[in-house]
């Protein structure tokens, strides 16, 4: 279990103080004057020996990601923080924005100054308005105690923090509609390139992290990239915030190492699966958008980014969705299809139709109401839509169906010859 | 999805004082000339007066951000949380239906839905006091199935505890927000009583708001 000591966010729940002299004395805004002066350049290599991967869901090295940003000064730079946490069975940074709001703070201003951002936009998604409230309560404190503002800690540099609001759209976490959202648009993607690193918000080079990425920072740079590296395994380094969603018998937000096994986070933190271990069925280890894990791999599943890809599925947000015996497998991915259509913009063709026949289709295979070849039908709609649309959506609605046949196409197959030998008697009658 | 606006329409909009000068100060917020940046932020507020986004709104908004209508509009019907028509008068219950919210009982919580306010959702209760919607994922997986009834959230519901906030709606009595089964925030059960600073039951992350 990860000591108390090597805790990034020891007020995640919100139990201790969470005034300025509450976090000052946890480590928050101390000698953030004295890390902005090690320099820039210091900063990004810092975070990229640190071997700190993007919390978002894709895993793209968060220290790489900066150094994209042109070192060229003919245009404002901006640091976007992507705070639209809408994947399904995610709820970390809600946390972060509400119990540990300055950490986020002073992550912008670190790795804005990093960068020569001139400013940082932090876009909330529209549900979370109290979570919102608190944040601004947090920059108002920023600004009052010179953090940030015309003179950010003393160091002569300029550095402003806003809090945005998107307006209930999914879609918007995926970075560039969020970009079109911020700039007062429908949130549609954009296409790449160019990359926000390019050209980004309102035509400006402009990089787009995630909470999580952003709030780790302060505490990755006061203790050291070795301290980081040092927990996980090789290329999954740090701590995380788990979310653990479902059948347990205690679900809960959780700080662990990364690579911990899923049975220890399961077993340790939420008081085990419902029933006990063995009346697990199936895991969704990284929010809605990854294919589910059986039962047989979840015995050693071990939480990270290379092991469960590896296993044909991934980490994404790291949000546990724990199904047990008694779940009805076939609807709880129908549902995940129906939130897809839901939530496709309807940009691109394949996604914005595909969406609506996967989960027609879904709907009937809850109830057995298909042929058997229609699963192979399913199987190959599912692959017309991943890879042929302009961001990810289409390919996060793929996947939870492909990881669903391929895990239990068995129970599928059997639903339809109930169903089927059902109507038959029915018939006969 | 297609969203039309209500057929039925106010004559006119206007923002409040204290709004109006909000709004002016959002403003600051963005670039010289990048002001279109604020519509989501101002139609929101809009929606926050009015109780849902009216055609004059769209129209005022638009007007006091210098953007064609139609751009307003755009964003009014693509961004879900934009009521185009009135809720219920006194609450309008958002009910997450999505697979972890499903997965510990949010159907039932759609049931009493169906059975006490109305059999279909975004459509008003006999009386127009209520309304309820099924939505997608709320973010707040870890402590499902929950609802959310204007800026609250209402969190580990059951079907009892679900009615039980209906009841509490329907006369008049402001409910808690947060965990209806005495959590904190978003901590394992069992660790709410070892370490939270919660005293009494009316005390939890979401009531207990920091103000600086």
């Amino acid at each position: 279990m990860l000591k108390e000591k090597d805790k990034i966010f020891p007020n995640i729940y919100g139990f201790q103080d969470r005034s300025l002299k509450g976090v000052m004395s946890r480590g928050g805004w101390v000698d953030t004057k004295a890390i902005i002066a090690r320099g820039p350049d210091n900063i990004i290599k810092t975070i990229q020996e640190s071997g700190l991967r993007g919390r978002g869901g894709a895993g793209f090295p968060t220290g790489l990601k900066w150094s994209f940003m042109p070192k060229s000064a003919d245009k404002p730079k901006y640091l976007v923080i992507n705070a639209d946490e809408s994947e399904p069975g995610t709820c970390k940074d809600r946390e972060i924005l509400r119990h540990e709001p300055h950490s986020l703070l002073e992550g912008c201003l670190l790795a804005g100054i990093a960068m020569g951002c001139s400013a940082a936009y932090i876009y909330i998604r529209g549900e979370y308005v109290r979570e919102r409230e608190q944040l601004e309560v947090a920059i108002a404190e920023a600004y009052g105690k010179g953090f940030i503002g015309k003179n950010a800690c003393k160091t002569g540099i300029a550095f402003d923090v806003y809090s945005h609001h998107g307006a209930g759209a999914y879609i918007c976490g995926e970075e560039t509609a969020l970009l079109e959202s911020l700039e007062g648009k429908k949130g549609m993607p954009r296409m790449k390139p160019p990359f926000p690193a390019g050209s980004g918000l309102y035509g400006c080079p402009t990089t787009v992290n995630n909470v999580e990425s952003i709030a780790v920072v302060p505490t990755i740079l006061k203790r050291g990239s070795s301290w980081f590296s040092g927990l996980g395994r090789k290329n999954n380094h740090g701590t995380k915030l788990f979310t653990v969603s479902g059948h347990v018998n205690n679900p809960c937000v959780v700080e662990e190492e990364m690579s911990i096994s899923l049975r220890d986070l399961i077993d340790k933190h939420c008081g085990g699966v419902t029933g006990g271990w063995d009346n697990l069925k199936a895991v969704i280890p990284g929010g809605a958008s990854v294919p589910l894990i059986p039962k047989s791999v979840c015995d050693d599943a071990i939480m990270d980014f290379d092991w469960l890809k590896e296993q044909r599925s991934g980490l994404g947000t790291a949000a546990v969705i724990v199904m047990d015996q008694s779940t009805d497998i076939i609807k709880a991915i129908w549902r995940l299809s129906k939130f897809y259509k839901h939530e496709s913009c309807g940009q691109c063709t394949p996604c914005r139709e595909g969406t609506g026949w996967m989960m027609r289709i879904m709907e009937r295979l809850v109830k057995g109401h298909a042929t058997v070849d229609e699963i192979d039908m399913l199987i190959e709609i599912t692959k017309q839509v991943e890879g042929h649309t302009i961001c990810a959506l289409g390919d996060a609605a793929a996947w939870p169906i492909q990881g669903l046949i391929r895990h239990f196409r068995g129970e599928v197959e059997d639903r339809i010859m109930t169903y089927s030998s059902k109507k038959a008697i029915q018939a006969a009658e | 999805m297609l969203r039309r606006l209500s057929v039925n329409q106010p004559k006119e909009f206007s923002f409040s004082k204290t709004n109006l000068k909000w709004a002016k100060a959002q403003l600051k917020k963005y670039p010289k000339g990048r002001q279109a940046s604020a519509v989501i932020p101002l139609l929101w507020k809009a929606q926050e007066q009015e109780g849902w986004v009216s055609k004059p709104a769209i129209e005022f908004v638009a007007n006091f951000l210098d953007m064609p209508e139609i751009r307003v509009l755009e964003v009014a019907t693509f961004y879900f949380m934009f009521h185009l028509k009135p809720t219920g008068s006194k609450a309008h219950f958002q009910v997450c239906g999505t697979t972890p919210c499903m997965l510990r009982g949010s159907e039932s919580l759609i049931d009493v839905c169906k059975a006490r306010i109305n059999g279909k959702q975004n459509s008003l209760s006999a009386d127009g006091s209520m309304s309820w919607e099924e939505v997608e994922c709320l973010g707040g997986c870890a402590n499902a199935p929950l609802v959310q009834i204007g800026s609250d959230y209402f969190e580990d519901l059951d079907k009892e505890s679900f009615e039980k906030l209906i009841s509490d709606i329907e006369i008049d009595e402001p409910p808690i927000p947060g965990s209806r089964i005495g959590r904190f925030s978003s901590e394992p059960l069992n660790m709410t009583k070892k370490y939270s600073r919660k005293k009494s039951s009316r005390e939890n992350a979401s009531i207990e708001r920091y103000r600086g």
